[in-house]
């Protein structure tokens, strides 16, 4: 089966920063890729990228085997309706201006989903799939409380029915009470639609608990894409390691000692030689100082740009 | 005797006309050497009871009473005056955003050795080279040359430990630090952590810990307090609330935060149904009344804080009752 959406080799350039350097990853229908990573590795400009919100330096988006960097004009519309984003702040996102209702109808009715008099029923339904009420519809955003207005941002990215969905952060900006029942929802219209998310998020244990996969992000790069489960249990990158070290635990009794990542990530105009994260990694030896290692196979479809890795295979 | 003590703390907001309690009855101290976390959601009150404390509350609201008293010294009742002498003096201050809370026209340098000409009355040249000795104290590398930056030119994280720099210089009894890593990644945050900890331990300084994040409370705490539509609904010695939490706002909360997981197919992430009330609207009833699973007739009127178990508060029925 081929996968709904593929990336390759993709850049972003913001003068002389590699904001995004090289970045390649599939997607399949209805499933929910991580992409994960603290501030500035570059997980957004890429979920940005591949909708064309901005446009790459350079690499492949591939749609359903159709390239969408080539898309202009009907095309490009066409896309922008399988392929849709919730974004992180929902203060900024929605239109003060409108109303819930016009904000969720406006899509339906730019790609002429369905006739005028069909859009109050759609939109209607909309809100009451995403828990609100067809009565909501009449509020304008500064009405709702954060957590309603993500459910409004969410209705109207389902709106024009996608296969995927971008979500860039989407429950960063809201209180943890609230942060459970929009992954919820999340899942509930994952599992109704069919709908595939690539959910971008710095926190993993937030990811530990939707992701079917998870792709760690550092630099500009992947640095390590596995399944969810070998990504948790048996993380082969060092910096995949740290990040999961460095969570704190809300356990007063397992208050550990833990392996602190020795520095800062560098500025991103000046990208260490070798391996990226070899001047804060514990493990590094010659060859990382040398030579960048590629995304490295370490079976059951985890993978990690380690040159351990390849010590390791060899070992065995 | 505790280093602060805070005593039936009140501040009101004018809305609409109206005006309501976002801080309602708060009373807490907090030990030399030990740290207090209060914890909540945004709107809870916790950063209103700091600024308060701080007096250095916004034109809209207004202390109402209470008393914050900072070894023997009412804050409340001191002139302005008097308070700028204590902050910064006595009780350091570190915000949650270092790049708003520091002044971008001055160098790191500088903005630390302030506070140590002004409450020390150190000579100028004595402040800086003072001021160079803390920024290299909280892990900044290359301190001398640093210290001429300014804030924009340092990472987010270094420009966090400027900031503490800028608050522990003049050794403050108390160091009030509202959400110092939620603008910061994770790893960066477990830095910041483990230097306030040390610093801690160093000074025997007592730490007001203001967060959202229930991973660092636990990381940090001796004690916690819960705070909920303006009041406390729960304090306790950190151990006891996380292993028995007794507010079912308290139970919600620590159920709702995700932890990591490594199962295939983990369960649904508990939540509070809802979302947090209205304080201009707040019925005279326990504030957590419309979200919580337990609640009866008898949570239709205001609640005191009862102790369940020593040193273990609760602002609940429920809970008083099944201590009883």
């Amino acid at each position: 089966m081929s996968a709904l959406l593929e990336v390759c080799n993709l850049e972003k350039r913001f003068g002389p920063v590699r904001a995004v350097d090289g970045v390649s990853f599939t997607v399949d229908a209805g499933e929910v890729l991580a992409l994960v990573g603290e501030s500035g590795c570059g997980k957004s400009t890429t979920g940005r990228c591949l909708l064309r919100l901005i446009e790459p330096s350079a690499g492949e988006v591939r749609f359903q085997g159709e390239d969408v960097l080539q898309l202009r004009g009907r095309g490009l519309r066409e896309w922008r309706r399988h392929a849709q984003i919730v974004f992180q702040d929902p203060f900024s996102s929605l239109d003060p201006r409108m109303t819930a209702g016009q904000m969720i109808g406006e899509p339906l009715y730019v790609h002429r989903l369905c006739g005028r008099q069909e859009i109050d029923g759609r939109v209607a339904e909309l809100l009451e799939r995403v828990g609100l009420t067809a009565a909501d519809g009449r509020r304008y955003p500064h009405e709702f409380s954060g957590g309603q207005r993500q459910r409004v941002a969410i209705a109207r990215a389902l709106a024009t029915g996608p296969q995927l969905v971008v979500a860039d952060e989407p429950v960063a900006a809201l209180d943890v009470s609230v942060q459970a029942q929009i992954i919820n929802l999340m899942q509930d219209l994952q599992q109704h639609t069919g709908v595939a998310y690539l959910f971008i998020s710095h926190n993993l244990a937030l990811v530990s608990h939707l992701a079917d996969r998870v792709a760690v992000m550092y630099l500009g790069r992947i640095v390590e894409l596995a399944p969810h489960e070998a990504l948790f249990r048996a993380p082969r990158h060092p910096y995949t390691e740290a990040l999961i070290a460095s969570i704190p635990v809300p356990d007063p009794t397992q208050r550990a000692e833990r392996r602190l990542l020795a520095g800062e990530v560098p500025d991103a105009r000046h990208i260490p030689a070798g391996c990226r994260f070899h001047p804060r990694c514990p493990h590094a030896f010659e060859r990382c100082r040398a030579q960048e290692p590629p995304l490295l196979d370490c079976g059951s479809g985890q993978h990690a740009a380690c040159w351990l890795v390849e010590a390791d295979t060899q070992a065995r | 005797m505790p280093v602060v003590s805070v005593r039936d703390l009140a501040v009101s907001i004018s809305r609409g006309g109206g005006r309501f309690r976002a801080v309602d009855g708060v009373a807490f101290a907090v030990d030399a050497g030990r740290t207090l976390a209060l914890v909540g959601e945004s709107g809870c009150g916790k950063t209103m009871t700091a600024l308060a404390m701080l007096r250095l509350v916004p034109p809209v609201a207004r202390i109402e009473g209470g008393e914050v008293i900072l070894r023997d010294r009412d804050l409340l009742r001191l002139s302005e005056r008097e308070m700028q002498d204590v902050r910064g003096g006595d009780l350091g201050i570190i915000f949650q955003e270092p790049l708003t809370a520091l002044n971008p026209v001055y160098t790191v340098g500088e903005q630390v050795a302030e506070g140590l000409r002004r409450h020390l009355g150190l000579r100028p040249r004595e402040a800086w080279s003072r001021a160079v000795e803390q920024l290299q104290e909280v892990g900044i590398p290359n301190a001398a040359r640093r210290a001429h930056e300014y804030p924009h030119q340092l990472s987010g994280g270094m420009r966090q430990r400027a900031m503490i720099a800028a608050a522990v210089a003049c050794r403050p009894a108390l160091l009030l630090a509202d959400e110092p890593t939620t603008a910061l990644d994770v790893s960066v945050q477990a830095h910041i952590l483990d230097l306030l900890r040390r610093l801690q331990a160093e000074r025997d300084m007592a730490l007001l810990l203001i967060t959202h994040d229930l991973g660092v409370v636990a990381e940090m705490a001796d004690e916690v307090a819960v705070m909920y539509a303006g009041h406390i609904v729960e304090r306790a010695p950190a151990p006891a609330l996380f292993g028995r939490p007794a507010h079912p706002y308290t139970r919600g909360l620590l159920a709702t935060v995700p932890r990591l997981t490594a199962e295939a197919r983990p369960p649904r992430l508990p939540s509070i149904g809802g979302a947090v009330p209205d304080l201009a609207h707040l019925p005279d009833a326990c504030g957590f009344l419309a979200r919580c699973p337990e609640a009866g007739e008898a949570c239709r009127q205001s609640i005191p804080l009862a102790e369940i178990e020593p040193g273990h508060w609760a602002r609940c029925v429920c809970a008083t009752e099944g201590a009883e």
